[in-house]
């Protein structure tokens, strides 16, 4: 039953509109103890768990990112990795002028997401496919850029300076909490930017893009608000990768692999809910972990996964567990819910 | 003298680069279906090649009637399964979908045949052998046949679209689908044929840069995708001639990068793809890039 017809159905008093059927205050407290759990981690586990953790910190931020572009916006970027190497690069600039790393992090996040800002302007002409490959295209020239500076490194890259004589488990701490704080932050800010205007712009283009603007909706605005915001985290987690492998590589940093983790971790998740990047990840570094002594064999599976999730589940794993129990963890839409207690309402968003 | 043959290098390559850019081309125009798994098929040509050839051993040049064949029908077979369920839901899950196959490939390519790049026919003096215009200017054979082939592919499929009985079914689905299949076309089957000559014309691209270069796994996305794609919008969206005019453009772009500095020659080929991008938005936008 479409919804014009069920709201003339019924009266408008038996309706409801909330975010959530049920009180997603105890999501926030869990949320909470979750992430005091996880700050309290290098006080209890050897530093090899931190260090898959940082990785799997990094897969998060990055796949939380391209789930607003893809998800949300309909950006599917594959030149995600110029973030992530404009950011590793940041971190390294500062760092060869005397900046603490742990210090340049949130300056390269910035610094990343003012380079958005002309980059979306050389692709936000093109739509679909070729915005795909465009932002492709960009990657490798800016990486292609970067090797002619051979104070940096040039083709081969730099070790990162800055952490001469510091103590072996306080680096692997630090890093540990900076990967935390970026993954934190970048979940936190998707979600009250979902939660606003804009992600009430970005529903209203994802359902009718030509109703959308002709009621006013400044939708290129807003998707140029969210290549920023994905810019600044992806640079945040190129920084955090440069701070973990203690050196920048232009190839290993701009390496299209980023963009095919961020893109298969958000696919199986689930694309367009901010659970289905977290539930990914963790299919993601399992996978990998398991297969970690069979080469490129992760990556051959995970994409043969996310093929048949993106052809046959196209919500992904939340999408599962959300067509079943009605649950969302962070909710950013709305429910329509009818005075009728039997019938379960529409969702939108 | 050094420029004059630098631009002659660049038209001769621009014909390599065309072949990579018409089955992207073609794809686009008709299903709408922007194929990131594009180049790595080529590179898949090019391995079927060199294994057909140890096999065969079939003379280098006449390969291609053996990959050619194995291409098409793999192309019908992904069109009519993978890619026209993606279609089916949306164009979003065609651009998931391929990129994933694109992942899966390239590394099943690592995985299989290690890192080592490949040539087909190194030996060849055809491949080798050039012919010398006074004493700067230089022409290989092998890129003057290679430039023939793609002008011979180009006047072929324009003829293929225009006179052929699945041309002009090819032509009527992509501008009506709906309206097609009332009239009793088939689509699925149209696409699929489409699908089939675009593989095709891939398969040429594949073996034809394994002869006048190195394959390796990643020659897929970092070479023959991104020549494509950038000799596309450089030419013209749907344009089977303008991926002519784009390759050149792109080639001789990269053939003067080249003389200015060694290093420069991408960098060169996609600063003018940029400039184009900047100044011809107009023209990309008409021609369908902004189709959603």
């Amino acid at each position: 039953m479409s919804l014009t017809t069920e709201t003339t159905a019924r009266t408008a008093a038996s309706f409801r509109v909330t975010r959530s059927q049920r009180n997603v205050a105890w999501t926030g407290a869990v949320a909470l103890i979750v992430v005091v759990v996880f700050a309290f981690l290098p006080y209890i586990v050897y530093s090899g768990s931190t260090s898959i953790l940082v990785q799997a910190f990094i897969v998060l931020t990055l796949a939380s990112m391209w789930n607003l572009l893809a998800g949300y916006a309909g950006l599917v970027s594959v030149g995600q990795q110029a973030f992530v190497g404009l950011g590793a690069y940041f971190v390294l600039i500062l760092a060869l002028h005397g900046i603490s790393p742990f210090a340049a992090l949130p300056v390269a996040a910035i610094a990343s997401g003012v380079a958005a800002l002309p980059l979306w302007w050389l692709v936000s002409r093109l739509r679909t496919g070729y915005f795909a490959i465009a932002t492709w295209v960009l990657a490798a020239t800016i990486m292609l850029i970067i090797e002619k500076f051979s104070s940096i490194g040039g083709g081969t890259g730099l070790p990162l300076p800055g952490f001469a004589g510091m103590d072996p488990t306080l680096l692997t701490a630090y890093t540990y909490w900076a990967g935390l704080a970026v993954t934190v932050l970048s979940l936190a800010g998707i979600y009250l930017l979902l939660r606003g205007r804009i992600g009430l712009v970005l529903t209203a283009v994802r359902d009718d893009e030509v109703a959308a603007r002709s009621s006013g909706s400044r939708v290129g605005l807003a998707r140029l608000l969210v290549f920023v915001v994905a810019g600044i985290g992806c640079g945040a987690a190129g920084g955090v990768l440069a701070i973990s492998q203690l050196q920048v590589q232009p190839s290993a940093v701009f390496s299209v692999q980023w963009t095919a983790e961020m893109a298969f971790a958000t696919i199986i998740g689930g694309l367009g809910t901010i659970e289905g990047p977290i539930i990914g990840t963790i299919v993601y570094m399992v996978l990998q972990q398991t297969l970690a002594s069979y080469n490129a064999w992760y990556l051959i599976i995970l994409g043969l996964v996310a093929i048949l999730v993106a052809l046959f589940a196209r919500r992904g794993l939340w999408g599962l567990v959300d067509e079943r129990l009605h649950v969302r963890l962070f909710p950013v839409g709305y429910w329509l819910r009818t005075g009728n207690a039997a019938s379960r309402g529409r969702r939108s968003g | 003298m050094a420029w004059v043959n630098a631009i002659i290098q660049g038209v001769l390559t621009g014909g390599l680069y065309a072949l990579f850019a018409c089955g992207l081309s073609l794809m686009f125009g008709v299903m709408k279906v922007v194929n990131l798994a594009h180049g790595d098929l080529a590179v898949v040509a090019g391995y079927i090649a060199i294994g057909v050839i140890a096999v065969t051993h079939v003379p280098v040049l006449w390969s291609f009637l053996i990959v050619v064949p194995i291409m098409a029908v793999l192309g019908y077979v992904l069109q009519r399964t993978v890619i026209q369920t993606a279609l089916d839901r949306s164009v979003l899950t065609t651009l998931l979908v391929t990129f994933g196959l694109s992942v899966v490939i390239e590394n099943g390519l690592l995985q299989f045949f290690t890192a080592n790049s490949r040539g087909i026919g190194a030996n060849l003096a055809l491949v080798t052998g050039a012919f010398t215009i006074g004493s700067q200017i230089s022409i290989a054979y092998l890129l003057l046949l290679i430039f023939a082939v793609a002008v011979a592919v180009l006047l072929g499929l324009q003829y293929f679209l225009s006179r052929s009985k699945y041309g002009r079914l090819i032509r009527a689905v992509a501008d009506d689908k709906e309206a097609a299949q009332l009239a009793g076309a088939d689509y699925r089957h149209v696409f699929g044929i489409a699908a089939a000559v675009a593989f095709a014309t891939v398969a040429l691209g594949g073996i034809a840069f394994g002869m006048y270069s190195d394959l390796d796994p990643t020659t897929g996305t970092d070479t023959i995708l991104l020549f494509a794609f950038a000799a596309v919008v450089i030419g013209g969206l749907g344009s089977l001639w303008g991926t002519l005019l784009g390759g050149i453009v792109l080639g001789v772009a990269q053939q003067i990068g080249a003389q200015i500095n060694i290093s420069d020659e991408l960098l060169a080929g996609y600063i003018v793809f940029l400039i184009v991008l900047i100044l011809r938005p107009q023209g990309l936008i008409s021609r369908g890039a902004q189709s959603s």
